[in-house]
């Protein structure tokens, strides 16, 4: 293939995954987010543009399109204005390495690339760049101790992000997310609760150990609650992006977002099998599929308020759905199980974000670094251990 | 036609058209994000005001610069961070041979941690890790 049909290809799949990114991370993300913040406090959400407000979103955009920019006199013109295409673009560059699933032999990624997570992780530190740059050239008070914060945030919880993708690297014996996941359909089973053979299911509290570092090092490298201090609406009022208005306010929530999917979609990669489907024996399903149902029913019998009846209903229905599916020995896409394990990682740090509050500095650092830290760096022995004594 | 293609793929290794696909997403993406920018400046009003484009402060006028110098207190964290880093690079290529190498792998890692461990350890007693 020639160069310039690989250009070709190359710009096409920019496109592909910024479109996916706007759309599905950011316009969809924003009103499930914003939804289930709804069913969580007991409110009902947006519910006027369109059906249940599911265009809200683009209603959103339309309005922020034609607001005017608004540039501090005193700030830093050209860093003000390159901050929000640097987080931006960074949370692009992350979906590089993403595999969404698999088409015939084809693996479903934009590039399998050798060093695939490691890359991830250094796009991943670039939107910190972005955020100390807005944070330092609004030349806002505020702004610039949001981006203070984020850099302290940053370096506190780097390590323990490096650590669980090293211990999902360590396992499966390569750095490419394509290799990590296919290391899990060999192995079949998940690193969240297999390790290879001859260690087998008994391996489950490393995984889950290394699992967990990983997800609250994401949650804070994002700036999600309960580590959300960059931001913190009710202290900094909205911390980097205080100066910011219109469409760069949207670049900075289309990277935050970005960011967020990019995370969860890593997790789903190294701890939840990626693109493979579970296997259960088809008993099992039929009881997830009860199970899902008995929950159901048992929170609607107990449930204080009318509007919980809803969101429960559809979640446990889909599961249900799913399950049966499964069951009956009907295989879904390779992409949808992607995206359900994605949507299911990102409703949780949703669930998150809407049921704790924020953390103070101190407490924040702390856990960074005298518990994920040394519990990280522990866990990478003990797995190193017991695969050496395991033998290969 | 075929063979000058086989000839141009041939001499195009799979890293460096990994490299060329990420260049092209940073120019392309960074095209796409200023593209909404450039509607803005069509669509929207632009009209200068001195209260609009000062610095927003609690609704009282801003005091002074933000650009002042003030104590970032966890500089010793920035300082901790920059040895764990270096360590945790050299953390990935142990991980994606580890499992080739065996034994020995394992136990040259073993010391290398445990010497960083007891300099976290050492840190943490000196109450590095503390808020000052």
């Amino acid at each position: 293939m020639s160069w310039a049909l690989e250009l070709l290809k190359a710009i096409g799949l920019t496109l592909v995954i910024f479109t996916f990114l706007a759309v599905v991370t950011a316009m969809i993300g924003v009103y499930a987010e914003r939804k289930i913040a709804g069913w969580i406090q007991a409110r009902l959400g947006p519910k006027h543009v369109g059906p249940q407000g599911l265009l809200q979103t683009i209603a959103d955009t339309v309005k922020l399109l034609q607001k005017e920019h608004i540039t501090p006199r005193r700030a830093d013109v050209l860093m003000f204005n390159a901050a929000p295409v640097v987080v931006a673009v960074a949370a692009l560059l992350d979906w590089v390495v993403i595999p969404f699933g698999t088409l015939g032999s084809r693996v479903l990624v934009v590039r399998d690339i050798n060093i695939g997570v490691l890359y991830f992780s250094a796009m991943a530190s670039i939107t910190v760049l972005g955020i100390l740059t807005a944070g330092w050239s609004s030349n806002n008070k505020y702004a610039l101790l949001g981006g203070l914060r984020s850099a302290a945030q940053l370096i506190s919880y780097e390590l323990p992000l490096a650590l669980g993708i090293i211990w999902a690297a360590m396992v499966a014996g390569t750095l490419s997310t394509v290799g990590i996941v296919e290391a899990q359909i060999q192995q079949g089973g998940w690193f969240l609760f297999t390790l290879p053979p001859p260690i087998g299911r008994l391996g489950a509290p490393f995984g889950i150990l290394a699992a967990v570092t990983f997800l609250v090092a994401a949650t804070a490298e994002v700036n999600r609650v309960p580590f959300d201090l960059p931001e913190a609406e009710s202290e900094l009022v909205a911390g980097y992006f205080v100066e910011y208005t219109g469409m760069r306010f949207a670049l900075f929530q289309l990277g935050e977002y970005g960011e967020m999917f990019g995370m969860a979609a890593l997790a789903v990669i190294m701890f939840l099998g990626g693109w493979a489907e579970p296997h259960l024996a088809p008993y099992l399903w039929v009881a997830v599929a009860l199970g899902a149902v008995v929950l159901a029913a048992v929170i609607l019998l107990t449930a204080r308020h009318s509007l919980i009846i809803r969101p429960v209903l559809i979640l446990a229905v889909l599961t249900a759905a799913v399950s049966l599916l499964m069951s009956v020995g009907i295989h879904l896409p390779s992409i949808v199980w992607f995206l359900l394990k994605l949507f299911t990682l990102v409703f949780f740090l949703m669930w998150v974000r809407w049921t704790y509050p924020r953390l103070r500095l101190d407490q924040l650092l702390n856990l960074s670094w005298k518990v994920l830290l040394p519990l990280g760096l522990l866990n990478l022995l003990a797995t190193g251990l017991i695969l050496t004594l395991g033998g290969r | 036609m075929l063979a000058e293609s086989a000839i141009i793929s041939a001499s195009m290794p799979k890293v460096l058209l990994d490299w060329f696909y990420v260049a092209v997403f940073a120019v392309v993406g960074t095209l796409m994000a200023v593209l909404p920018l450039a509607v803005v400046w069509v669509l929207a009003p632009r009209q200068d005001s001195p209260q609009k484009t000062t610095t927003y402060e609690s609704g009282v006028l801003p005091f002074g610069q933000a650009w002042a110098q003030f104590n970032v207190r966890y500089y010793l964290f920035a300082l901790i961070f920059v040895v764990f880093d270096v360590e945790v690079i050299y953390l990935y290529p142990w991980a994606v041979v580890f499992r080739q190498l065996g034994p020995v792998a394992f136990v040259e890692m073993l010391a290398f941690l445990l010497i960083l461990l007891i300099g976290l350890v050492y840190a943490w007693r000196k109450g590095a890790l503390e808020w000052v």
